[in-house]
This record gives C-alpha cells, sequence and structure tokens, in this order.
C-alpha cells in the first residue's frame, strides 16, 4: 500500500482491531446493528468464517456461512463498518486452507470443522 | 482507492489525492497577456532533467524545477491576495470539505480495442440464427454505390485509452491539511500516481 494511504487507513486501526483475532474455520457470532426507521436493534449472525479478505486495509471483509433450516446462508461483512457491534469466538477451527469454499458443496458431517486445541505450555 | 464510511453508515469508495504545495510560477493579466491565469507548478524534478529555458521559468519565480505546470485560466478573485509569485497554493487554502471537484486527468490506456468496448456496440446479438465467428463485429459500416465510400468519424476499432477525461463533481470527503491530502468520492481518471488536475 502506498504510504500517502496509509494516512487514511491509519484512523481505523482501532476499528480493525478491536475484534478478537479470528481466522477462516472459525466459529463467529457477529453482533449487527439494525436499523428500521429510527429504531435500532441487534441482530446476531452465528457461523462458520469461510474467507477473509484484503486483510489489513479499509476494505477487508469477513464471509460467515451458516446453515439455516438446510439452506446455506453466506454473510459477508466489511470489518470496518459502524453496524458491526461485537464478534464473539465461539470455537477455533483447525483447517488446512485460508478459503473454505469446498464447505458449499457439503452437508451435515461432511462440512464439519476440526476443532483446534490450543495446548497450554 | 481506499473506502471509507461515511457518518451515516455507508461505505464510499474514495480516492486519495496529494493536492500541493503548487507554486505560483507565472502570474497572467489582461494587460499584458489578454487574459486572466494563474500558473501553478507541482512536483520535485531534478535539474539536470530540466531544460534549460524552464531552468529559468522557475528561477523567476525564486523555486526549484518542478514536474508538472499547469495554467489555471481566471483563477477565483478571493485568492487574489494569496497569488504571489513564488508563493504556494496549498490544499486546505482552496477546497473546503463538502466541496464539489472536477477532476481531470489521463485515462489508461488499453491499447488496439474492438467497437465493443471502444464505442459500446451491441456485438451482434446472438450466437444461434448461422453466427458462428462474428459476435463481437461492428456489422455494416456504410451503404453500397452510393455513396460508395465509407463516412469520415465512422467508429471503428483502434487505440483506446490514454484520453483526457473529465469527472465531473466529486465530492471531497476530508482533508489532512498537514499533508496537502484530499480524499474525494470515487475514482479519478488515469493509473496510481498519475497527475490529475482539480478545478472547483
Amino acid at each position: 500500500m502506498s504510504e500517502l494511504l496509509k494516512v487514511v487507513e491509519e484512523e481505523y486501526k482501532d476499528a480493525r482491531s478491536k475484534f478478537p483475532n479470528f481466522k477462516s474455520g472459525d466459529t463467529v457470532n457477529v453482533h449487527v446493528k439494525i436499523t428500521e426507521g429510527s429504531k435500532e436493534r441487534i441482530q446476531q449472525f452465528q457461523g462458520t468464517v469461510i474467507q477473509r479478505k484484503n486483510i489489513n486495509t479499509n476494505g477487508e471483509t469477513f464471509t460467515v456461512r451458516k446453515v439455516s433450516s438446510g439452506i446455506g446462508v453466506e454473510r459477508i461483512f466489511p470489518i470496518v463498518s459502524p453496524a458491526l457491534e461485537k464478534i464473539e469466538l465461539l470455537r477455533e477451527g483447525k483447517v488446512r486452507r485460508a478459503r473454505l469454499f469446498y464447505l458449499r458443496g457439503r452437508q451435515g458431517k461432511a462440512a464439519k470443522i476440526k476443532e483446534r486445541v490450543r495446548v497450554k505450555k | 482507492m481506499t473506502s471509507i464510511f461515511s457518518a451515516d453508515g455507508r461505505n464510499v469508495a474514495c480516492t486519495l489525492i496529494e493536492a500541493g504545495p503548487c507554486v505560483v510560477t507565472q502570474v497572467k493579466n489582461v494587460d499584458t497577456d489578454g487574459y486572466n491565469a494563474v500558473q501553478l507548478a507541482f512536483g520535485e524534478r531534478k535539474e539536470k532533467n530540466t531544460p534549460k529555458p524552464l531552468i529559468g521559468h522557475f528561477k523567476k519565480a525564486g523555486t526549484t524545477p518542478k514536474q508538472k505546470v499547469v495554467e489555471f485560466r481566471d483563477f477565483r478573485i478571493e485568492f487574489e491576495g494569496q497569488v504571489d509569485l513564488g508563493k504556494d497554493v496549498i490544499a486546505d487554502q482552496v477546497f473546503q470539505e463538502g466541496d464539489f471537484v472536477d477532476a481531470i486527468g489521463t485515462s489508461k490506456g488499453k491499447g488496439f480495442q474492438g467497437v465493443v468496448k471502444r464505442h459500446g456496440f451491441g456485438g451482434v446479438g446472438g450466437q444461434t440464427h448461422g453466427q458462428h465467428n462474428r459476435q463481437r463485429h461492428p456489422g455494416s459500416i456504410g451503404a453500397c454505390s452510393w455513396p460508395s465510400r465509407v463516412f469520415k468519424g465512422m467508429r471503428m476499432a483502434g487505440r483506446t485509452g490514454g484520453d483526457r477525461v473529465k469527472i465531473l463533481n466529486l465530492k471531497v470527503l476530508k482533508i489532512y491539511p498537514e499533508k496537502n491530502l484530499l480524499l474525494v468520492s470515487g475514482s479519478v481518471p488515469g493509473p496510481k500516481n498519475s497527475f490529475v488536475i482539480l478545478e472547483k
């Protein structure tokens, strides 16, 4: 990235780093602010992170996939979005690639991701 | 280019432009030149790469050689006091947040392109009814025995891009006065690190 662009993106550094460090394969619960007319409420979207794009830029997004009553639903969130209230990291997954598009073709047990067990030293 | 979120939560694509400091290298007026204009220069340049006549021109204004020299006709009167020879014009003197500016630049060169990309022709339309090798062709370029020639200006394939393009009404979202940076909404013509002219 150009040095000058960093001047702009530096301002959003806090917005990017206020969330826990998650990556693809992890299960997260995303709290999104939704405005309906003048009212504001929080909606939760829980699922597996299948990719993070354009990391460490203002354009960074992540995709969360869940299976809702048999239908796969994916939602893309910009990470600096003011609508993002909170991201809870529920479970860390053990995966071997950065983009988990292979999950789209799988159902049930085949779509399961092993949990990453962290051993304390 | 980058993107920021506006106050109402919208993601806005925007371009960062280094707008200055520009040095006034010449002030033209009606008496001597027949019209009012201000000539601004921007970007450092090595003296060994500058033509001798230009070095003299910059010396007159008391500055180092610059890369780009642009003349602005009828520069606004409100800057009259500030546009003396050799003075700097900086971004937040001219622009305010919320202003709408026009950006002029040279678009990216696309090479030799067909009529579909170059002039927005629709192509032949379908792949059936006997078509097999002319999906993106221009079709007819004129009638037959009259006029028995192709009219001038007929839109055909050729070199595309590299033209002077003006984009109107880009909103100034933010100004960084200490670095002379301007954040405008949308995109501007040309590749990264190219020159653009901003008009208000």
